[in-house]
């Protein structure tokens, strides 16, 4: 499984085996004061069994004594009492949570149901065995960083397997969120394994933003030219930036459906009651009814409730709320015939893909909202379509769509997750092959049933408890890994698990710098040749 | 008689040929069990200080754990002297029958024996004969038997009440033959803690009596 000719590196012991269990983990004990300081929360380990071999991550450490009254024995002791002391009576133990068992010569690390015995030695991995558990470069994985104090060893994620199922990029505000996801959305451009829809709320993966550091960082189409279209809803906003628009976007009054309106209702404080009025109005204007509805005079609205049978006090206040969206630039009286979406829709069957851009409605939960959850329930209509009439005519089923949205809770929460087109593709759409890449700093507002479903959870620094155990609920030994995601830096570190990598690992992310462009410019993938599944790919989109 | 004698010999073993020349006969066996020897000093107040590393003959190793001195006779109690003397030595001076009155006797627990030029820190398979002569062992026999730790087990399991001051005291005689007697120290002091995980208050205890300058 070794990647490259390169000798393995020596095998650093750092200690054996003493006890513990498969579900808390096993007690290592130490042996060198060097490798108590040395071995940090989150560090590789290999254990060598007599059959087997374990791969596990150090989730704690611990100061343990064989005597319970040393702590009073020592008071007053000095130096060489401590000298006799340390590594005999008091010693220190890591938990290593075995992950993966990797037999030789057969399919790889599996998951370990297993431990390996009493006194096995516990050794730091080397490259080689990260790179046996994680795969190397090509043309399914993407290099996404290192794990910590393995600088020059790379973690690669399956974006094959990414794609399959819905997945989440949690972190709080300044974590690397953008940059992580920025690295793999371009993976998963540069190797095809999906198409891309991005709702980019703050304008940020189409074309260059700044980042924190008055770092440049370039957008997917500066990367990928004309295999990228950016979309605005604000075309003054994209001007100002200097960054090139595809498409403006315009969206007709007839294009809303009450179902819109239900996802805004906390948003636009639209009551319950108002919610209701919305598909009666649907019932009595039909296609239109939005506009006709705020063409209504406040006189016309009294004799309008009364012949619905409505209180005209709802109406009034639902007419207020929902003359907000009159104010939407992007919003056009007159229906355009929905060529906007339509649009979306079309470079997304050509392979293309779509960002986009909010601008300065990036600000307005509302507008984001609304048009994520227009396009999308669009998007998710025709694919179900596709994908239902590709299976009844044996016909290859269409390439999976990944959908980006940015605070995702807004979409997501327990209160309108059942209403959003979101929730439905999240729970369901994976038969359909759409699934969402979930960008939010508050997963603890996000619907448990919708997270429960996300595969693979990249999670930056979290400081809010509840944010903690929310993205950790339903992940086998979350106890270990809460520990381990309390210790992640602020900045370029996370901790990712679930259905795309073999098990949780810390990585230090990669830069997002010119050797990331320069790598993205060879298409198919960085350096080894993939030439062997190119054909396959290829094949199914034809 | 070849050098690697078995202890288990039980011919006599106090061949003083065998002995390092460095090694000081000071006495023999007059009581012997397997794990503990009481020896007879051959001159009155001739025993080596409390600690010392004795070979009992040519092959069995032990720690002085008590010197006593009394009436050679034990129903015969000594009775006082002194009155109208000057000093305690006037007493033995105008009293010369007493070097022959009085024994000096030292006690001995066992920690190891030689065989076939290895040394074992643990018990012999027999006791020494008794008269097997007493040396008090050189340096470099110092050296050799307690480069590893593993004797001191026997003395901390003895049932002496005073087992850990022999342990100390014998760390305390051994030191000085090392080179680094720190280093030797805090090598066997390690090994001492290994041996009491659950006792660290006694290890404390021993090492409060060794020569441990806290400063280096």
């Amino acid at each position: 499984m070794t990647t490259n000719g390169t000798e393995p590196a020596f095998p650093v012991r750092i200690g054996a085996v003493v006890g513990g269990s498969l579900s808390r983990g096993l007690d290592v004990r130490l042996e060198s004061a060097r490798a108590v300081e040395d071995v940090k929360v989150g560090t590789f380990v290999t254990v060598q069994g007599q059959f087997n071999r374990f791969f596990g991550i150090v989730t704690d450490l611990q100061l343990e004594s064989s005597d319970p009254r040393m702590a009073s024995a020592v008071a007053g002791g000095g130096a060489a009492l401590a000298e006799a002391l340390s590594g005999t009576t008091a010693y220190s133990t890591a938990s290593v949570t075995p992950m993966l068992t990797m037999t030789a010569g057969d399919e790889g690390p599996q998951p370990a149901r297993s431990m390996p015995p009493h006194f096995a030695n516990a050794y730091r991995a080397s490259n080689d065995d990260v790179a046996a558990v994680f795969g190397s470069e090509d043309a399914r994985h993407i290099w996404i960083g290192s794990p910590l104090d393995m600088e020059d060893t790379r973690v690669c994620l399956n974006l094959e397997e990414f794609v399959k199922r819905s997945n989440g990029v949690f972190g709080k505000s300044g974590s690397g969120k953008s940059f992580l996801t920025r690295i793999l959305l371009a993976g998963i451009l540069q190797r095809n394994a999906a198409i891309n829809l991005v709702f980019d709320m703050h304008s940020e993966y189409g074309w260059q933003s700044t980042s924190e550091s008055g770092y440049a960082a370039k957008g997917l189409k500066q990367l990928f030219g004309s295999r990228v279209s950016v979309f605005t809803l604000d075309p003054a906003s994209s001007r100002r930036r200097g960054a090139p628009t595809d498409y403006d976007v315009v969206i007709g009054f007839d294009e809303i459906e009450p179902d819109d309106i239900a996802v805004l209702a906390s948003t636009l404080h639209v009551t319950d009651l108002g919610v209701q009025s919305c598909y009666a109005l649907e019932r009595r204007f039909g296609r239109n009814w939005l506009l006709e509805f705020l063409n209504h005079s406040q006189e016309d609205l009294a004799s309008l409730a009364d012949s619905m049978g409505e209180n005209p006090g709802t109406l009034g206040a639902l007419r207020r709320r929902l003359s907000q969206l009159q104010r939407f630039g992007f919003m056009s009286e007159h229906s355009t015939g929905g060529s906007a979406v339509r649009q979306v829709l079309e470079h997304l069957q050509d392979n293309r893909h779509v960002v986009l851009e909010f601008g300065s409605y990036g600000d307005n939960i509302a507008a984001y909202l609304l048009v994520a959850n227009l396009i999308t329930r669009r998007i998710h209509g025709e694919y179900r379509e596709r994908t239902e009439k590709a299976l009844a005519e044996g016909k290859p089923q269409p390439t999976p769509l990944l959908i980006t949205i940015e605070e995702a809770h807004r979409f997501l929460d327990p209160g309108v997750a059942g209403q959003t087109i979101f929730g439905t593709i999240a729970r369901e759409m994976r038969k359909y092959r759409v699934t969402l890449l979930v960008v939010d700093q508050r997963p603890s507002g996000i619907d448990g049933e919708v997270l429960s479903q996300v595969g693979t959870r990249i999670v930056c620094q979290l400081d809010n408890d509840r944010d903690v155990d929310a993205v950790l609920t339903g992940a086998p030994g979350s106890r270990e890994l809460k520990t381990v995601l309390s210790r992640l830096e602020s900045q370029q570190q996370s901790l990712m698990f679930g259905h795309a990598l073999p098990m949780p690992v810390v990585v230090r992310t990669r830069a997002y710098d010119e050797s990331f462009y320069a790598d993205m410019s060879v298409p198919g993938h960085g350096s080894a040749p993939g030439a062997a599944s190119t054909p396959s790919r290829s094949d199914l989109f034809g | 008689m070849p050098a690697a004698r078995p202890a288990s010999s039980p011919s006599p073993s106090s061949d003083p040929t065998t002995a390092d020349p460095g090694a000081t006969k000071f006495g023999e066996v007059v009581e012997a069990s397997v794990d503990s020897v009481t020896g007879q000093c051959h001159t009155l107040y001739g025993a080596p200080p409390l600690g010392t590393l004795v070979r009992v003959g040519a092959s069995l190793f032990a720690v002085v754990d008590g010197v006593s001195t009394a009436a050679l006779d034990p129903g015969r109690r000594v009775i006082a002297r002194g009155a109208g003397l000057e000093s305690e030595s006037d007493v033995y001076a105008e009293n010369p029958q007493l070097e022959r009155l009085l024994r000096t006797d030292v006690t001995l627990t066992v920690v190891g024996h030689e065989e076939g030029g290895r040394y074992f820190q643990h018990l012999p398979p027999l006791p020494p004969r008794i008269h097997t002569f007493l040396y008090a062992c050189s340096g470099a026999e110092v050296r050799g038997f307690m480069e590893r730790s593993d004797w001191t087990a026997l003395v901390l399991a003895s049932a002496l009440p005073t087992a850990d001051d022999v342990l100390a005291a014998a760390l305390r005689e051994a030191a000085p033959h090392f080179d680094a007697p720190r280093a030797f120290l805090m090598q066997t002091c390690r090994a001492i803690a290994s041996q009491l995980p659950t006792d660290a208050a006694r290890l404390a205890a021993i090492m409060r009596r060794l020569p441990l300058s806290e400063d280096s």
